[in-house]
């Protein structure tokens, strides 16, 4: 097992080309911080992109940011907290994913396109994702995208590139869009007495103009596990809405929010708001921790409560993007289950994602989903890599 | 070696059997073969390009576009996709010996979903119309390019059109679910639907913006958003454009994304008062309108901090929208700035680059020497909050020179906007119009690695082939990548 941890993108070039003269693999990662999620990868090196490290410009006014690829993501986070800005797509620290409470790389978070409870509404790290010079498969250094906001300049290939997973190019610098951050926050949250309760009422409130920036629903085992004594408190499950913005739209909206429920209701704010986010985006200290297959679902957000019913076990499993995500633990880590339960997502739209798991199951499904037909996506890894040299067998067992 | 869209004679000569074959594909009535009839086809909303198409056709369903398509893939015809012939970059420019597949019949409202807040249209429904068929129970559809009363949803996904709200709400790619395509090969494909996220690649993400050369689209999911109960407008009068730029990067750094930011200048301010007679002050140099939009107290207090702001960077007259017919009017003056221009010059030309904002004031500057060097008057519109600009440049096409001389003109504002770090297209897209430029922005390698891509989806270029990109090269040609160096524009494309 070779470990290569490259300083300059011209070492980058050299070492895939070498790999790809030799049709070899190469495993890439960031901090390898999310080497749980998907499937293992066979290959005898490693190219690590932590030696290409660093913010190379930030413009707070012009609202983008361009760093190395394998920039911690602490550091941005610093960066953009000191100029009251962040990542709207909330990237979690992703602890449910890996090891340890590595926060991971700027590349890495891009190059798996997971985005946290603001995603409904700030859209995903694909929509944040302006620009980016990379590698492709045969030691080509290109660029796509552009530094600007506002960009339609050739294909928007920093959309193909997120959730890729590696598998497509090595990202050597990106350029991301950065939004203020909001002043102030608060959460209201509903006791409720079951799932279709709850789900009913973030569907509700979600067409009205409160501009809901969070909203998920934990059941009673889920709730009990939170940090946040007042989460805790009703000893019930419990719908929880997010307002974020400036103080007075935030209390003002807060207030209709509550009127409009109409029943007995709780308000989290600042510290507390944030720590249920947090646990929310993290997932991880919320469910309960024996089970090993993860699972993520995308899916209708009026189905919710439905696919929660048919697929989550007991109160292993909770909802966010209001009932547009939802997280599974299942006790079945056998690839019979993961069939199951993707079957029976087909019916209703969506997809989902096995994020952890035993190798065994790792192994022998795809662990991400596909949806376009399978010789188009082979004919696209083919166009950035010929060989499939890329982190092979991360997303998919054939490619 | 490279390879040209050399023009297919053969399909030109078979002219009539084509059209009878296409004729059992679809109803008769859809198949338009006339040359008067054709004429209709000939541009779109780049009219110094003028091409009419071997044939138009005008599919009803999916089922008759994957027929067409399949028929096309079998014959090797080139395929122009087209839905309301808006594209101010030639996207829609017809070939000789090209099928122009014309969308427009596919103009149903399928589905509005509110518990998912989504609606499912066909891609001839026009932008504007899917905002009032949600508009009763509050909603809209968030992207509002200038054009949207008349260009279509289709059009927007394939050119990823944009609009004045798009610093706040995003592109057409922002705000889409789902998408239906028929590939060249007449394959049908489904993407997304009414949940978030690509499983897996995210070929949505480059169909959308690929400008027809990847597929057809047939149906779109879009995201319904809820309309903000308040929206207020701030027109703010400056005595230079520096001023004017200077109180918008004050405006963003201090936390604030108005819905709408957008600036003016000089010459297109008189042109458009002229033409709306919205009560805009004709003594500025520079004029800003900044729309906010929230709850009634959220908005009156960001109101008060721009006006802050405002006065601080030296405003010379400040005025807020009293009601919402006010807010309107002053809107209606920027909406109108293409159009106004028009009155005052018998042809203008109109540029799309984005830059650093920053670099604003330079660009303005050189943009003036230009105008200087070149004899032509420049009039100025910018989507200021995301740097995306909008130079008219006014010519006459009836002085010999004229048009070769803005084409020039225009050359240059874009290669400027490239040179100070921004791009060539903010939202306009590439097209024929900025094809030739391509290679100032990205390198032979990237352009090589984006065409690899498009030989993913249609191997032998038949879809909507001279658009983009400035060369073309058989897709076996750019598996090998060590590449010559020889760009050739297309001798054989039709400019006049």
């Amino acid at each position: 097992m070779q470990r290569l941890q490259p300083e300059s993108i011209s070492e980058v070039v050299q070492t895939v080309r070498a790999h790809a003269e030799a049709r070899r693999p190469l495993a890439i990662e960031g901090s390898g911080g999310k080497s749980g999620l998907g499937r293992p990868v066979d290959a005898e090196t490693t190219l690590s992109l932590r030696g290409l490290s660093g913010i190379t410009s930030y413009q707070p006014d012009e609202l983008v940011l361009t760093a190395w690829s394998g920039t911690p993501m602490r550091e941005i986070w610093e960066a953009l907290a000191e100029k009251r800005q962040h990542l709207a797509f909330e990237p979690a620290a992703g602890m449910l994913f890996g090891s340890g409470n590595e926060a991971g790389t700027i590349g890495g978070v891009l190059a798996s396109n997971l985005s946290g409870p603001r995603r409904p509404s700030a859209g995903a790290a694909r929509d944040h994702f302006l620009g980016f010079s990379a590698v492709n498969g045969l030691g080509e250094e290109f660029k796509a995208g552009g530094k600007v906001v506002k960009n339609v300049t050739g294909y928007d290939l920093p959309k193909l590139l997120a959730g890729s997973m590696g598998t497509l190019a090595i990202m050597t610098e990106v350029t991301v869009k950065v939004l203020p951050a909001p002043e102030k926050q608060r959460t209201v949250i509903v006791p409720v007495p079951d799932v279709v309760t709850g789900h009913r009422c973030l569907i509700t409130q979600l067409q009205e103009a409160f501009e809901i920036d969070g909203a998920a629903f934990l059941p009673a085992a889920v709730a009990a596990r939170s940090g946040v004594d007042l989460v805790r408190a009703p000893g019930s499950a419990l719908a929880a809405m997010r307002l974020t913005g400036s103080p007075v739209s935030v209390a003002d909206r807060c207030a209709a929010l509550r009127a409009a429920l109409g029943m007995a209701t709780e308000e989290l704010h600042s510290a507390r708001s944030q720590a249920l986010w947090s646990e929310i985006n993290e997932v991880g200290s919320l469910l309960p921790a024996e089970t090993d297959a993860f699972w993520r679902l995308s899916v209708p957000p009026a189905s919710g409560a439905r696919i929660a019913d048919e697929l989550g076990e007991g109160e292993a499993w909770m909802m966010d993007w209001g009932g547009g995500r939802l997280w599974i633990a299942r006790r079945d880590a056998s690839a019979e289950d993961a069939t199951r339960l993707r079957q029976a997502l087909s019916a209703i739209g969506g997809h989902a994602t096995l994020v952890r798991g035993p190798e065994s199951l790792r192994r022998a499904i795809d662990a991400f989903p596909m949806e376009a037909p399978p010789a188009l996506l082979q004919r696209v890894k083919a166009s950035l890599d010929p060989h499939g040299i890329l982190n092979p067998g991360r997303m998919y067992r054939s490619w | 070696m490279l390879t040209m869209p050399a023009v297919d004679e053969g399909a030109i000569s078979a002219r009539e059997a084509i059209a009878a074959d296409l004729a059992r594909l679809v109803a008769p009535a859809s198949v338009i073969a006339a040359p008067a009839a054709l004429k209709a086809y000939e541009s779109d909303g780049l009219t110094a390009y003028r091409q009419p198409p071997l044939i138009a056709v005008l599919p009803a369903n999916t089922a008759e576009v994957a027929a067409v398509l399949r028929y096309c893939h079998a014959r090797k015809l080139k395929v122009v996709p087209r839905g309301s012939g808006t594209s101010l970059s030639g996207g829609a420019l017809p070939l000789a010996d090209g099928v122009l597949l014309g969308l427009g019949k596919l103009n149903r409202i399928l589905a509005v979903d509110y518990d998912n807040r989504c609606a499912v249209v066909q891609p001839g429904v026009p932008n504007l119309a899917i905002s009032h068929a949600v508009a009763d129970r509050g909603f809209y559809y968030a992207p509002d390019p200038s054009s949207q009363i008349a260009c279509s949803i289709g059009g927007n996904v394939a050119e990823n059109s944009g609009g004045v709200h798009c610093l706040k709400y995003g592109l057409t790619t922002n705000n889409l679910l789902g998408l239906e395509v028929v590939l060249m090969d007449g394959a049908v494909m489904r993407l997304g639907g009414r949940h978030l996220d690509a499983a897996g690649y995210d070929l949505m993400g480059i169909l959308t913006g690929s400008e027809g050369l990847l597929g057809v689209v047939t149906e779109v999911t879009v995201r319904l958003l809820r309309r903000p109960p308040t929206a207020r407008a701030l027109l703010a009068a400056f005595a230079s454009n520096e001023a004017a730029g200077e109180a918008v990067a004050a405006i963003i750094a201090a936390g604030i994304i108005p819905a709408g930011m957008e600036m003016m200048d000089k010459p297109a301010v008189a042109a458009v008062e002229d033409f709306v007679h919205a009560g805009y002050p004709l003594d500025a140099e520079a004029l800003l309108i900044v729309e906010l939009d929230g709850t009634a107290a959220e908005v009156d207090e960001l109101m008060g901090r721009v006006q802050d702001i405002a006065q601080q960077k030296g405003a010379t007259s400040l005025r807020v929208s009293q009601s919402e017919q006010e807010r309107l009017v002053f809107w209606a003056g920027r909406k109108a700035a293409f159009p106004a221009v028009g009155r005052i010059s018998p042809d203008y030309y109109c540029m799309d680059g984005t830059i650093p904002r920053s670099k604003l004031p330079l660009v303005l500057t050189r943009m003036a020497e230009m105008s200087e060097r070149f004899g032509l008057k420049v009039a100025n519109v910018f989507h200021a909050g995301d740097g995306n600009l909008h130079p008219l440049i006014l010519y006459d096409a009836n002085k010999p020179g004229d048009l070769d001389r803005a084409e020039r003109f225009g050359s240059e504002i874009l290669k400027l906007c490239v040179e100070v770090g921004g791009v060539l297209t903010g939202e306009h897209g590439v097209g024929v119009e900025k094809r030739d430029l391509m290679p100032s922005m990205f390198s032979e390698i990237d352009l090589a690695q984006q065409m690899r891509l498009k030989c993913a989806f249609d191997p032998e270029q038949l879809l909507n082939p001279g658009k983009v990109f400035p060369t073309l090269r058989r897709c076996a040609e750019l598996g090998a990548m060590h590449v010559s160096g020889g760009k050739l524009p297309f001798p054989d494309l039709p400019r006049f």
